[in-house]
C-alpha cells in the first residue's frame, strides 16, 4: 500500500496550483460572492468568468484529463483528474459539472461512437453548457416516477412534460435530458437519455428563486417539443435509467467538497487569528479553537475518503461502488453544513450579514449557510443516500413500496 | 401547581393568531421583508389599538398593565407568524429601558408616543467589534456646557431605518455607560440598512460629534450598563418566545408537508427516517416551550431570573436552528426556495439566534454562574 504520488503527478500538482493562484486573482468580486458550485449562476460577472476559466482549461488541455485524447481529453488517469478537481476547488475556482463530470462521463461511457465525437469536443473546449433535466414536481427522491414523455414520430421524438431544480438552465445551451419514451412502462424500466438543445420551439424557462431571492433553478417546460431521434444516447429506447443512476455515481464522488471546505475552513482560520472580541482574539477562545479543530478532522477524514471513492473507481470500472460514492457525498454534504453553522455561530452578529461592506469574508458564512443546506438535498437527498448505503453497502433488505399506476 | 393559561390569555393568543393570520400572511410577511421600510405601518396602528404596545406599561402611560405572560404570548403568535415589524425594539427593549430607567417626563412623553403608536424606537448598543460585554461599549460622550458629544459608530441597530428616537449606549468619562435618547433625524447621524439572513431593519448608526442636551439622559450618568443588562434579560426571554412560536409553526408545517408528500407511491412521512426527524423536532420544541413559560412565570413573580433566561436563550438557539433545519430537509429541494414558507423560518432562526445574546454569551453567563 502506497499513499504516495509520482514524482510526474507531484510536478502536475505543483502545476495545477500555481495555475489557480494565478488565474484566481482575476476573478471578479460577484464571483466571490456567490462561489465555485451552482452559485456560479447568479451574477452575470461571475458567470462570464466562469466562461472564461473553461476557456484557459480548454487551452492548458485540462478540462477532462481523464478523457480519452479522441475525444478532446487528455488521456490520464483519474487520479489527475482528482489532483486537478482538488486544486481547482481548494482555489475556489469554477468547475463545469453538468458538462464534464457528469453527462460528458455518461457519454462516453454509453453513448454511440457518432454521439461521442459530435458531443463531447464542444463541452471540453467549453462552448457548450448543459444542465440537468432529471427531477419533476412529483419525481425528486423518487426520480424513477417521472412522467415527461418523448414519443417516437418518424425520425423524431415529441417531448411533453415538466423538469425542476434544473440549476442554470437560464444560462445553459442544452440540456441532458431524462424521459419516459415507453408510455406502458412503469419507474425505471422505459426511461431514455436526450441531448436537447434549450433553443428548441416548445421549451420554457421559468425562474425558482432561492431562499434569499437568488435565482439559481428553474422550471424547464416542454410542449411539443420536436427532438431529432440521433439525439437518443445510445440509439436505443429504454436503456435511460442505467445510463443515470451511473451518471449519479460520477456527481456523488467529489473530492471538490472536501478541498472546497478546505479553502472555507483556512479563510476561516486567518479571520479568527485577525479578529479581535471583547479584548482578545477569536482564535484564544478555547471553545472557538475546540470548534475548529473538529472540522479540521472532519475535512482531513473525508477527503481520505474521497481519494478511497476515486481509489475504487479507478482500480475498478467507471461503474464504481454505489455505497462508496454516497458515503462521500453525504458525509460531504453534510461537512459543508456543519462549516456554515460552525463560521455562522463564530462570527457572532457578524454572521448574519450578507455580501455588502459590513460582511467578513464576502459574506460567505451567511451565504453557506443558506446554500450548504442544498447539498443534502440535490443529487439524492441524504437520507436517500442512507438508503443506498444500508442497501448496497450493507445488504440490507429493501422496503416494497406501493407501485405507481 | 398550576400550569394552565387563564381564559383572559387563551384569548389573547387566539386573537392574536387570528389578527396576524389574516393581516400578516406569509406572502405579505415576504413582501414586507422585501420592502425598504421593512414593516407595515398599517399593521402596527392596529397593534397599537389592540393594545400590544402599551402591554408592557403601567395604565398612567397609556398601557394596559399586563403580565410579562402576555408579552410572551403576543411574542410567541409574532414569531409562529414571522410578522415583521419595529415590536421588538420599540416595545419590548426601548419601552422597557425608559419604564425602568427614565424620568417622569420621559417616561410621559414617550411611553404615551409607544402605546399610541406614534412612536418607533431603536437601541444603539453593539459596535462594530459585536461584543455584546459591557467593555464593548466604547463610544465616547464628551460633555460640553449642558450637552454631550457623542461620536462613534453603532452595528445592528434594529429599525433604526425607521425610529423617531434611538436609545443610544455611550460611555461618558469617568463615569461609564450611559443612555441617550438621540432624535434619528439629528443632522449629525447617519443611519444605513445591513443586509442580513433576517432580511430585517438591522442598521449601522454612525454619530458625527452629535450633540444630545443633558436632559436626554435615560437614568442616571453611568447606570446605563445596569439598565441594559436587566433590560436584556427579559428581552432574551422575549426573544425565545418568538422563537419557540417559529420552532411550533416548523414542526406542524413539516408533519404535514411529510403526510402530504408522497414518493415511492407512498408519503414520506411513512419511512422512519423522517418520523424520527419529526420526533426529535417535537422533543426539541417541547422542552422549549415548557421551560419558556416556566421562566416567563419567574419573571412576574419578581424573582431573579439571570441564569434562567441564559439558559433558555442557548436552548432556543441551539432548538429553533435544529427544528427550523430539519424542517427545510423534510420538504427538501421546494423548502430551499423564496416561495416555500419553511424557509423563512429557516432565515429568521438564524438572526433570532444574535438577539440579545448568541449561544457563547449565553453559556459563558451559564459557566460563570455554576463554576
Amino acid at each position: 500500500m502506497d499513499y504516495n504520488l509520482t514524482k510526474q503527478q507531484i510536478a502536475l500538482k505543483k502545476e495545477f496550483e500555481h495555475f489557480f493562484q494565478e488565474e484566481m486573482k482575476k476573478a471578479p468580486p460577484e464571483y466571490w460572492q456567490s462561489g465555485q458550485f451552482e452559485t456560479v449562476y447568479i451574477s452575470d460577472a461571475g458567470w462570464e468568468f466562469y466562461k472564461y476559466m473553461k476557456g484557459r482549461y480548454a487551452e492548458k488541455g485540462w478540462a477532462a484529463l481523464a478523457w480519452p485524447i479522441e475525444y478532446g481529453g487528455a488521456g490520464l488517469t483519474l487520479m489527475e483528474q482528482l489532483l486537478f478537481d482538488e486544486a481547482q476547488s481548494l482555489y475556489g475556482a469554477p468547475r463545469d459539472i453538468y458538462g464534464i463530470r457528469m453527462f460528458g462521463q455518461a457519454v462516453l461511457v454509453f453513448a454511440t461512437e457518432e454521439q461521442r465525437k459530435r458531443i463531447l469536443p464542444p463541452i471540453v473546449s467549453g462552448e457548450i453548457q448543459y444542465c440537468q433535466g432529471w427531477s419533476e414536481p412529483n419525481a425528486g427522491s423518487d426520480l424513477a416516477a417521472l412522467t415527461t414523455t418523448a414519443v417516437r414520430d418518424g425520425n423524431e421524438y415529441v417531448v411533453n412534460g415538466q423538469k425542476t431544480w434544473t440549476s442554470g438552465a437560464h444560462r445553459s445551451d442544452k440540456i441532458f435530458l431524462l424521459a419516459r419514451t415507453d408510455p406502458n412502462s412503469s419507474r425505471g424500466e422505459g426511461l431514455s437519455v436526450f441531448n436537447v438543445d434549450l433553443k428548441l420551439p416548445g421549451i420554457e424557462i421559468r425562474p425558482v428563486h432561492f431562499m434569499n431571492g437568488d435565482h439559481v433553478f428553474n422550471e424547464v417546460y416542454f410542449t411539443d417539443v420536436r427532438v431529432p431521434a440521433s439525439e437518443l444516447i445510445g440509439g436505443e429506447e429504454n436503456d435511460g435509467w442505467r445510463q443515470t443512476r451511473a451518471t449519479m455515481n460520477f456527481e456523488r464522488s467529489l473530492i471538490a467538497f472536501f478541498a472546497g471546505t478546505r479553502r472555507r475552513l483556512d479563510e476561516f482560520i486567518e479571520y479568527v487569528k485577525t479578529t479581535k472580541r471583547d479584548g482578545r482574539y477569536l482564535a484564544e477562545n478555547p471553545i472557538i479553537r475546540h470548534k475548529i479543530a473538529q472540522l479540521h478532522v472532519d475535512i482531513e477524514v473525508g477527503r481520505s475518503l474521497a481519494y478511497s471513492t476515486a481509489f475504487a473507481e479507478l482500480s475498478g470500472n467507471m461503474l464504481f461502488s454505489a455505497a462508496a460514492a454516497s458515503e462521500s457525498r453525504v458525509f460531504g454534504g453534510e461537512l459543508y453544513q456543519r462549516v456554515a453553522n460552525v463560521t455562522t455561530e463564530i462570527m457572532g452578529l457578524y454572521g448574519q450579514v450578507e455580501s455588502s461592506r459590513w460582511a467578513p469574508l464576502h459574506g460567505i458564512a451567511s451565504d453557506g449557510y443558506q446554500f450548504n443546506i442544498g447539498f443534502n438535498i440535490g443529487g439524492g437527498t441524504s437520507e436517500i443516500q442512507r438508503n443506498i448505503i444500508a442497501w448496497i453497502g450493507l445488504g440490507m433488505p429493501r422496503l416494497k413500496t406501493v407501485k405507481t399506476k | 401547581m398550576d400550569l394552565s393559561f387563564s381564559s383572559t390569555q387563551k384569548l389573547l393568543r387566539d386573537s392574536a393568531a387570528k389578527f396576524l393570520s389574516a393581516e400578516c400572511p406569509y406572502a405579505r410577511v415576504k413582501e414586507i421583508e422585501d420592502s425598504e421600510q421593512g414593516y407595515d405601518p398599517v399593521i402596527w396602528a392596529q397593534m397599537a389599538d389592540l393594545g400590544w404596545l402599551g402591554c408592557a406599561l403601567p395604565e398612567e402611560y397609556g398601557g394596559t398593565a399586563s403580565s410579562f405572560v402576555d408579552l410572551i404570548i403576543i411574542q410567541e403568535e409574532i414569531g409562529r407568524r414571522l410578522a415583521p415589524s419595529p415590536f421588538f425594539s420599540t416595545v419590548v427593549q426601548c419601552s422597557e429601558l425608559i419604564r425602568a430607567g427614565g424620568s417622569e417626563e420621559q417616561k410621559s412623553e414617550l411611553l404615551n408616543a409607544i402605546a399610541e403608536g406614534r412612536l418607533i424606537m431603536s437601541l444603539a448598543q453593539y459596535e462594530p467589534e459585536a461584543s455584546y460585554l459591557e467593555s464593548g461599549i466604547k463610544m465616547q460622550a464628551t460633555p460640553q456646557g449642558d450637552q454631550y458629544i457623542l461620536s462613534g459608530v453603532k452595528m445592528f441597530a434594529m429599525d433604526a431605518n425607521i425610529c423617531g428616537k434611538l436609545i443610544t449606549a455611550a460611555r461618558v468619562p469617568d463615569m461609564g455607560v450611559t443612555l441617550f435618547l438621540v432624535d434619528a433625524d439629528h443632522p449629525d447621524i447617519s443611519i444605513s440598512k445591513i443586509p442580513t439572513i433576517g432580511k430585517d431593519n438591522a442598521c449601522e448608526v454612525i454619530l458625527n460629534n452629535a450633540a444630545v442636551p443633558k436632559s436626554d439622559v435615560i437614568g442616571e450618568v453611568g447606570d446605563g450598563w445596569e439598565l441594559l443588562e436587566k433590560m436584556n434579560a427579559k428581552a432574551a426571554v422575549a426573544k425565545a418566545a418568538e422563537m419557540v412560536g417559529g420552532s411550533k409553526a416548523c414542526v406542524t408545517m413539516a408533519g404535514e408537508y411529510a403526510k402530504m408528500r408522497e414518493q415511492y407511491g407512498v408519503p414520506i412521512g411513512g419511512n422512519q427516517a423522517i418520523q424520527h426527524y419529526l420526533a426529535n423536532m417535537l422533543v426539541a420544541y417541547d422542552t422549549s416551550y415548557s421551560y419558556l413559560y416556566q421562566v416567563a412565570c419567574m419573571v412576574d413573580e419578581g424573582r431573579d431570573f439571570a441564569l434562567e433566561a441564559s439558559t433558555l436563550k442557548a436552548c432556543c438557539n441551539q432548538n429553533y436552528k435544529f427544528i427550523s433545519e430539519r424542517a427545510v430537509q423534510i420538504h427538501g429541494a421546494i423548502g430551499t426556495t423564496r416561495e416555500c414558507d419553511i424557509s423563512l423560518f429557516y432565515r429568521k432562526a438564524k438572526a433570532c439566534e444574535y438577539a440579545c445574546g448568541d449561544t457563547f454569551l449565553h453559556l459563558d453567563n451559564i459557566a460563570d454562574s455554576l463554576l
